[in-house]
Formats: structure tokens, sequence, C-alpha cells
């Protein structure tokens, strides 16, 4: 017979609300992993969506989402005649921020070239983009429907949303939203109405909006991609990422720095889990003074005892990490961001939980271990 | 005499107890002899502090004597030194103990309680609580096997107590007052019911007490002051056909 199974369930109700605490605790643990790996995802699933097999971005950089990129505007016609590349697109990628009824809303916005790679594919309504300005694609998240119109832009021109995506958030949240290389272009070089007369007044013109952040290669099925990489690689002023390349950037080096914040409120709250396990232990334990008295005496060995209290540190442990588990999938709908829990990153928190439990019980062995079995000759019963 | 012709379950030799040192030092024990014999019931008196409780835990294996011997069905368990280095499993083998408070396991039912001692000897689930639930009829207390400690009365829960210490069959069965947590009428109940245990079962048991009621409920009765063994009384008489089952 379990001897921690029946004292558990002897004190049922106690077991549950000493354990709420430690459930939320774990939940919190989770949920972060959840934050990281909702991160990771969005931040490489934005890469992905572009459908690449080859980025060219400017000579030296990881661009273009880890690091800034700027290459000449007709980089594309020159990968495009490099033999091997099927397709190839240009896109520029800005931050926009806007206001939408006195609200600020901001956006990722990829300038891209329609019916080239870098467009937006997988619309989860609407149409693609057909006219060359003013139209817009852009993901669910943002909240915007279908045919509303927001002003973007020092001119504040008008979009209207045509088409809506789902799922396509940068690593920080802000919703991917999609507009013609063209529109993007004056979006980003357009000067406030002042500063433009200035630059008409020193001659200049609207020269240096040429530029664009990455080209986009699709590559032809019958073309090894490392060839055609390689026969990129002759311009000097170029790099050429495979996709697996870009998303290592993503994972590793984009959301470093959100890693370890996280890794150390987890060791935090780890260790904080640990201390609340142990005090749990210890009271429970403390509980049962005589009970153990009793088994001694009556001459159970110390593997009984001490099984007993590793049991139910064990318990207390599986017990909060799945109830903590369930309360993050339950909320995970209104949580602010998108949450992934990869299978891998929760065994590895159950895990952690195991061994913390151990950890946290050796407080409660050694009490019971120390217990003297005359003590259940003592007094009141 | 008949229990004369058997040989003792308990023998002690010149058994002392002291604690602590120097100034400070108690004799709990001084040069103890006593000996007791399969189907006896021997009372254990004295004054509070002249070393009962002492006496019955040093045959329990539970304190450690200072000096002497003792033997327990016919093994020298103690000899100036403990002479077997599992402590516990000659207790769970040869020795049954009743608390003078039940100590029952308050998250085992009454059946469990009993059958836990069965499974730490080695016996498995059902064999396990299919004796316990012999030992609860025998007891009288079967009605109650699926009650929790905390609903059974003072009673019910001394006689779920006696069942779990008789559950291995133990050749010497202790008790340190057994009987004070109950009126008169329990207490002669109980001590009737560990005289049967000692003839069927073939035990020694000694029980330790204040209640000069059941005083003739006992075979011998050791009196104790400032540990030392000051009378030793001999009740031995036919026995009684009322306590026969
Ligand atoms: N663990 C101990 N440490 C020190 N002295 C002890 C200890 N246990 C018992 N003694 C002392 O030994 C003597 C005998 O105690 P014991 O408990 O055997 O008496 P008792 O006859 O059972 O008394 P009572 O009738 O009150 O239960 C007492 O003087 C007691 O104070
Ligand atoms: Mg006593």
């Amino acid at each position: 017979m379990n001897l921690a199974y029946r004292d558990i369930r002897h004190n049922l109700l106690r077991f549950v609300l000493t354990n709420l605490g430690l459930s939320l605790l774990l939940g919190i643990v989770i949920m972060i992993t959840g934050v990281y790996g909702g991160l990771v995802n969005d931040a490489v699933r934005q890469a992905r969506a572009a459908h690449a097999d080859l980025w060219v971005v400017q000579a030296g950089t990881n661009g273009p989402f880890a690091q800034g990129s700027r290459i000449p505007g007709d980089t594309r016609d020159l990968v495009a005649r490099v033999y091997g590349v099927a397709k190839a697109g240009a896109v520029t990628y800005q931050s926009v921020q806007t206001e939408l009824n006195g609200k600020p809303l901001r956006f990722f916005l990829v300038g891209f070239e329609p019916g080239r790679p870098g467009s937006p594919t997988s619309l989860i309504a609407g149409r693609d983009i057909l006219r060359d300005h003013y139209e817009m694609i852009v993901d669910r998240s943002s909240g915007l429907k279908l045919g509303q119109v927001i002003p973007l832009g020092t001119h504040a021109h008008e979009f209207k949303i045509v088409g809506l995506t789902e799922g396509q958030v940068t690593s920080s949240g802000d919703a991917v939203a999609y507009v013609t290389l063209r529109d993007a272009h004056a979006l980003q070089f357009e000067l406030a109405p002042p500063a433009e007369r200035r630059e008409v007044a020193r001659g200049g013109g609207s020269g240096s909006s040429d530029q664009i952040n990455a080209v986009i290669a699709k590559v032809s099925p019958h073309v090894r991609i490392d060839e055609v990489a390689a026969a990129l690689s002759r311009w000097k002023h170029l790099t050429t990422l495979t996709e697996a390349q870009q998303e290592t950037l993503l994972s590793k080096f984009v959301i470093q720095k959100a890693r370890s914040q996280q890794l150390m409120i987890m060791v935090l709250l780890v260790i904080v889990s640990a201390v609340i396990i142990a005090l749990i232990i210890y009271t429970l334990t403390m509980d049962k003074v005589r009970s153990i008295a009793t088994l001694k005496f009556i001459g159970a060995p110390d593997r009984t005892i001490v099984g007993l209290v590793v049991q139910q540190a064990l318990s207390m442990g599986i017990f909060g990490y799945f109830t903590g588990l369930v309360l993050v999938l339950v909320f995970k709908p209104y949580f602010p961001r998108r949450l992934v829990l990869d299978p891998q990153t929760v065994g590895i928190v159950f895990a952690i939980t195991v061994v913390v439990c151990l950890a946290a019980s050796t407080l409660g062995i050694r009490l019971a271990l120390k217990v003297d079995p005359a003590e259940a000759l003592a007094g009141t019963g | 005499m008949e229990p004369l012709a058997k040989e003792p379950v308990v023998r002690i030799e010149h058994l002392s107890k002291h604690f602590g040192e120097g100034s400070a030092q108690v004799d709990a024990l001084r040069d103890i002899d006593l000996t007791v014999y399969p189907g006896q019931v021997v009372g254990l008196m004295g004054p509070s502090g002249s070393g009962k409780t002492t006496l019955l835990n040093c045959i329990a294996c539970i304190v450690e004597p200072s000096g002497g011997r003792i033997t327990l069905d016919g093994d020298v368990v103690y000899d100036e030194a403990w002479l077997t280095s599992d402590l516990r499993r000659l207790r769970l083998d040869k020795i049954g103990f009743i608390f003078q408070y039940p100590n029952l396991l308050p998250f085992l039912d009454g059946t469990d309680n009993v059958a836990i001692v069965l499974n730490l000897a080695g016996y498995g689930g059902s064999a396990a609580r299919e004796r316990a639930a012999d030992l609860l009829e025998y007891l009288d207390v079967a009605h109650r096997k699926h009650a929790m400690p905390g609903q059974l009365s003072g009673g019910e829960a001394q006689r779920v107590a006696i069942a779990r210490a008789l559950a291995n069959r133990p050749r010497i069965i202790l008790a340190d007052e057994p009987t004070a947590p109950l009126d008169s009428e329990r207490a002669r109940i109980v001590m009737d019911l560990l005289r049967r245990i000692a003839q069927e079962q073939d035990a020694a048991v000694i029980v330790v007490t204040h209640d000069e009621m059941i005083l003739d409920r006992f075979d011998h009765i050791f009196r104790l002051r400032d540990g030392r063994l000051e009378l030793e009384e001999d009740r031995t008489r036919p026995r009684r056909p009322g306590t026969e089952p």
C-alpha cells in the first residue's frame, strides 16, 4: 500500500490548497517558456512567410531581420539573371506607426513586388494587392478589418485593407503588413513638406530612394541551392543566406537578449518554487512525526519513511506542474502574446520540476530520519 | 507448574539502564532479573518514575540498556551491546506493541492499519488485507474495518491497535498502560482479550499498568521501585473457564 498516496488522499483538500500557489508558480515558468517559444516561432515564421530559397543582403550583414541591410534597387535584376534562379523579388522592411481612432497602431511593413517572391501568401480573407498604390494586406492580429482605411506616412495617404493574413507577427509582437514596393519606398523616403522644400532647394531629388533591404530568390527545382548561393557570392557587395541560415540567425541572435532575461526570471522562479516545496514538505513531515515514529516503532525500515517523504514531494511537483500546465493552456488565448509550447521545452520544465522536488525533499527526509521511534510513546495521541 | 516446562520467551538478566552522566545520572533500571514464559500474562507495576516504561522499551529494543542481557524467544539480542544490527526487523518479527494511546496511522482505515505491519513483513496486498480482516473479526471490530481512526471510539481504536500488535503473530506482546484511557468494563475486556491471545498464540504478554482493578487478570506481577524489582507475586492459578474463547 502506498502511504504517501493514502496520506494525500486523507488530506486531499489541504494538499490541493497548499499546492495551488506552487501550481501558479510552475504555470508562470511554463508560460515564460511559451513566450520564448512564441518569440522564436514568430521570428522564424516571419522569415518563412517569404518562402525564400535564398536571401540576398548587404555584404557582411546578417540582414534583413537580424541586422540592417541596404542594397541597390537593381540587385533584383542582377540576381534574377544568375543561372538557377527561377524568380527573384525585391523587398523592403520598415516599422511604421500610425494612429487610428486616437490609438497608436504599429506595423512591420513589408514592401514587395506583386507577383514576385516576397508577396504575401495564404491569405485568410480578401484578395491580393492588384493596384500599384494604396492597397494593403495586414495580419489579423492588428485587429483591422477588410475594407478599413488607415492613414500612413507624413502625408497620411489612405491605405485600404484588401486582404488578411494570420499568424504573421514580428518577434516583438507587431503585426506584419504588406504594401507594394513603390508605396513602401514612398513611405520610407517621403519627407515632411518643409524638409522636402529644403531638399528641392538644395537641388537634390528623390535619388536615394532606389534602395531595398533584400532580394528574395526562388531557385529552380533542378538546380542545387548551394550552387546558386556560390554563384551569387561572386558579387562582393552582397551576401547570400539560405533559408536555414536565416532561421538560425533569427532564432539565435535576434532574441538573444530576450532569452537571457527570461532565463534569469525562470531561474529565480525555480529557486522560489524549490523553497516553497521544501517548506511545504517540511511542514507536511512535521505534521506526521507521530505517524513516522509509530511506523519506525512497528518496524518500518528507513526506505519506507524516505519513500513516504519523497513520493509526497514528487506528487506535489507533478500536481503543481500539471495544474500549472492546464492553467496556461486554459488562459493561453487571453494572453497578449502568442505562446508556443513545444513539447521538448515543456518536458524539460517537467524534468527540472522533478529534480527540484527531489532536492527540496532532503530537508523533510532529514527530519523524518531523525524521528525517534520512542516518540510514538509520548503523551497524548 | 505447567508454564515452567517451556523455554522462557523473555529473559532479562542483570539489566541496568541509566540516563545522563555524572551527578545528573538517573538510574532508571538497576540489576533487573525477570523471566516470562509463553502463555503468561504478567503485570509491571510501580509508582511513577520507577522505570516501567524504560524496562518495556528495553525489551522492545527501542531503548538501549546500559548493561545486562536480554534474551527474546531463545535469541540473545543484547549482551552489554546490541547483538543485531537490524532492530526494526527484530521488532517486526518478534514483538507486538500496544501503546497507551492507539497510535493508529490517521490516513489508513482500520484494515490497512493492521495490514501495514504484514506488508512490512513481506506479505502481499490481498493476503495481508485478508489476515487483517480476520484479526479485526477476532477482536470484534470487523464492522469498523473501513472506518478511519478519527471515526473510531477509544475502545474500537484500541482494539484495532491490538489487532495490529498481533498481526505478525509475535511471541512477545508488550503493552504500556493499554487500559488507561478505557473505563473499567472496557479495561477488563481488553485484559481478557490479552489473556486469550497469550494462551492461543503461546505468547508472552507484559502489561504496564497502574490499575489495581485488573490485578486478577495477571499470572504474575512484578513491582518496581526506583528502578529495582521490589516484589514478585506469582498469581498463577487454574485458568478460569470464562476466559477461554
Ligand atoms: N529519555 C530519558 N532521559 C532521561 N531520563 C529518563 C528518560 N526516560 C526516562 N527517564 C527517567 O527514568 C526514570 C524512569 O522513567 P520511566 O518512564 O521508565 O518511569 P515509569 O515507571 O514508566 O513512570 P510512569 O508511571 O510515570 O509512566 C524516571 O526518573 C525518568 O525521569
Ligand atoms: Mg511510563
